[in-house]
């Protein structure tokens, strides 16, 4: 939804405009590099070379340089190929299909913004579930070594394995696509769940529990006010990671279930041939990625606590 | 002669460790009376906060018993205060939060919210920390931090206040501010204290029992000092006192001439 949200915004302006867009597709990686590119997008334009602006235009150009390289190469290897949509061509594309990103003639048949919604709904019922089971779990795998010891087989022998491998389980088991694709989702986002809350358990410092026990405090108390506050950050982490798998998860798991999701939506596209559509795709994915990570990681900072 | 509140006899403490059985510490007997000050000093090592967290109830002895009030400890209790060597005030709550979770935990039962919280604000307001009530740990020095662990283990009336080495991580200068803070309050609280120190001169001028510990492993009390000056004790005063110089001295001559410590 924010992906669209950005761009529309970046819509009107015509020819060298689509930077912004950009800037925030490439950076994914380097997830603390975002928000300063974010950020610092639009002032230098305006404000030139004032005080702060050369520090300003220190930090844009190089992603601006990073991005110019890269719609370079995009459009070199479009001229060379003759296949592959340059990047005109893509934008010309983009243009038309955020025109109306919300339309719906028929289950398949939808505008781009349904697709993307209908993913973001699988990825968070089935995340969801995962963080509902998972993070209890961690409590118990962490504060209770038996269980650790009981589980870490089955866990050392299950992450490995590609969530996808679960999917013909899921369409045995729940019979219908839809939920089959929330199912990989859940299997996929559990292990980082479990593994960060267990390990934030155990890392709580016996301090904070020999002040639990000075002052005699409720195992309700001891869980509210001192395991769940110290193991917060972790969970967070572990929420972070399965968030981004999830989200890469999810286009393969559509690719092969169908339905509406952006990742059916690539597949659909491809047996239409409408490759710009597909370089449209994956833009959008990659800015919905980056806005999950972007968003969990303020979150995260809103909780974290100074370290002492 | 006063009941003694606690009561260790014969206490020794063995250690598993990888390299086979450690004994920290043996035939440890010793009362400690209602009201009275006393000190634990010996070398870095020795053996001293072992001891503490025995009277504390965080650990139990193998062999020996520790009694309180003539019952004996089998864990740890509200009604004797721990102050940490380290503060370990709780990092995502404020000071005020902090020293409410142990307030609440004591009177809840009993009391209502206006009282409790009262009973925070003067706690504070003793160790001087009332401007910063609404900190976060992280947002005060460190001798505010420890000023707020004092409060929190003051704040809950304890019968006995186990202090470890609260003063050690602070400067000169802040430890001074602290020792006159805490003289005063253990003088309006009527406190049992037991602190464990480094410090001569804070034993000398804060105890009146100074009780010093041999080196270990397996280490023991070696002596104790009765220290008989007069309360409130003013350190400037006291510094031109010779018989607080002679305290010092009698520390000094255990730690430094019967006990030194061997080039480890
Ligand atoms: N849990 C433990 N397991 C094994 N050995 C321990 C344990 N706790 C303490 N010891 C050992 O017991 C001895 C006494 O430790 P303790 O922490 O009581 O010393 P201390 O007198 O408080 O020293 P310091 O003044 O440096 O704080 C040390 O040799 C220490 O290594
Ligand atoms: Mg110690």
């Amino acid at each position: 939804m924010s992906a669209v949200a950005i761009l529309k915004l970046a819509e009107p302006p015509a020819r060298a405009e689509p930077e912004p867009v950009k800037t925030a597709a490439v950076a994914t990686e380097r997830s603390v590099t975002v928000e300063r590119s974010e950020q610092a997008v639009t002032p230098p334009v305006r404000e030139g070379l004032g005080e702060g602006g050369r520090e300003m235009l220190r930090r844009i150009i190089p992603p601006v340089f990073g991005i110019v390289l890269m719609i370079g190469i995009w459009a070199l290897v479009a001229i060379k190929s003759g296949n592959i949509p340059g990047p005109g061509k893509t934008w010309a594309a983009a243009r038309v299909l955020f025109a109306d990103p919300f339309y719906q003639n028929g289950p398949n048949d939808q505008g781009i913004g349904w697709n993307v919604l209908s993913s973001l709904q699988r990825v968070g019922i089935g995340f969801g579930f995962a963080a509902l089971v998972g993070i209890p779990m961690g409590f118990l795998l962490g504060r209770f070594a038996f269980m650790n010891r009981m589980f870490d087989p089955i866990i050392s022998l299950l992450r490995p394995v590609s969530p996808l491998a679960w999917l013909p389980i899921g369409l045995l088991v729940f019979q219908k696509a839809d939920p089959a694709a929330t199912w990989t989702i859940f299997i996929c986002s559990i292990w980082p769940m479990i593994l960060n809350t267990a390990q934030g358990v155990q890392r709580v410092p016996q301090d904070y529990l020999n002040v639990a026990r000075v002052l005699g405090l409720s195992e309700v108390k001891v869980i509210t006010k001192i395991l769940f506050p110290a193991v917060l950050p972790y969970m967070l982490t572990g929420i972070r990671l399965s968030i981004g798998t999830a989200w890469l998860v999810i286009v393969a798991a559509e690719m092969l279930t169908g339905g509406v999701g952006i990742g059916f939506w690539v597949w659909d596209e491809w047996n239409n041939l409408k490759v710009e559509h597909i370089v449209i795709a994956i833009f959008v994915i990659g800015i919905v990625g980056l806005a999950l990570e972007y968003m969990l990681l303020t979150l995260a900072k809103r909780f974290s606590y100074e370290a002492r | 002669m006063r009941k003694p509140i606690v009561k260790i006899e014969n206490v020794g403490q063995t250690f598993n460790t990888k390299s086979g059985k450690f004994t920290a510490l043996r035939d440890i007997s010793l009362d400690i009376r209602p009201r009275e000050v006393v000190s634990l000093i010996g070398h870095s090592g020795c053996g001293k906060s072992t001891l503490l967290n025995l009277i504390a109830g965080l650990s139990l002895p193998t062999s020996g018993v520790l009694l309180c009030d003539s019952r004996e400890i089998a864990g740890p209790g509200p009604e004797r205060a721990v102050v940490f060597q380290n503060h370990s005030l709780l990092p995502w709550m404020t000071c005020f939060q902090n020293v409410m979770l142990a307030v609440e935990r004591v009177f809840g039962r009993q009391e209502g919210m206006p009282k409790l919280n009262a009973r925070v604000a003067a706690a504070l307001d003793m160790v001087h920390m009332d401007h910063a009530m609404h900190k976060y740990p992280h947002e005060i020095s460190g001798g505010m931090k420890q000023r707020v662990g004092i409060a929190r283990a003051f704040a809950m009336e304890p019968k006995i206040l186990l202090m470890d080495e609260p003063f050690g991580a602070l400067d000169a200068l802040t430890r001074a501010a602290l020792q006159d803070e805490l003289n005063g309050v253990m003088a309006k609280t009527g406190a049992t204290v037991v602190m464990v120190t480094h410090d001569v001169d804070e034993a000398v001028l804060l105890s009146d029992r100074i009780v010093m510990m041999t080196n270990g492993p397996a280490a023991t009390i070696g002596e104790i000092v009765e220290v008989k000056l007069d309360r409130p004790r003013d350190r400037l005063e006291l510094a031109q006192d010779p018989r607080f110089a002679g305290y010092r001295a009698v520390v000094f001559e255990f730690l430094y001439r019967k006990q030194l410590k061997k080039a480890a």
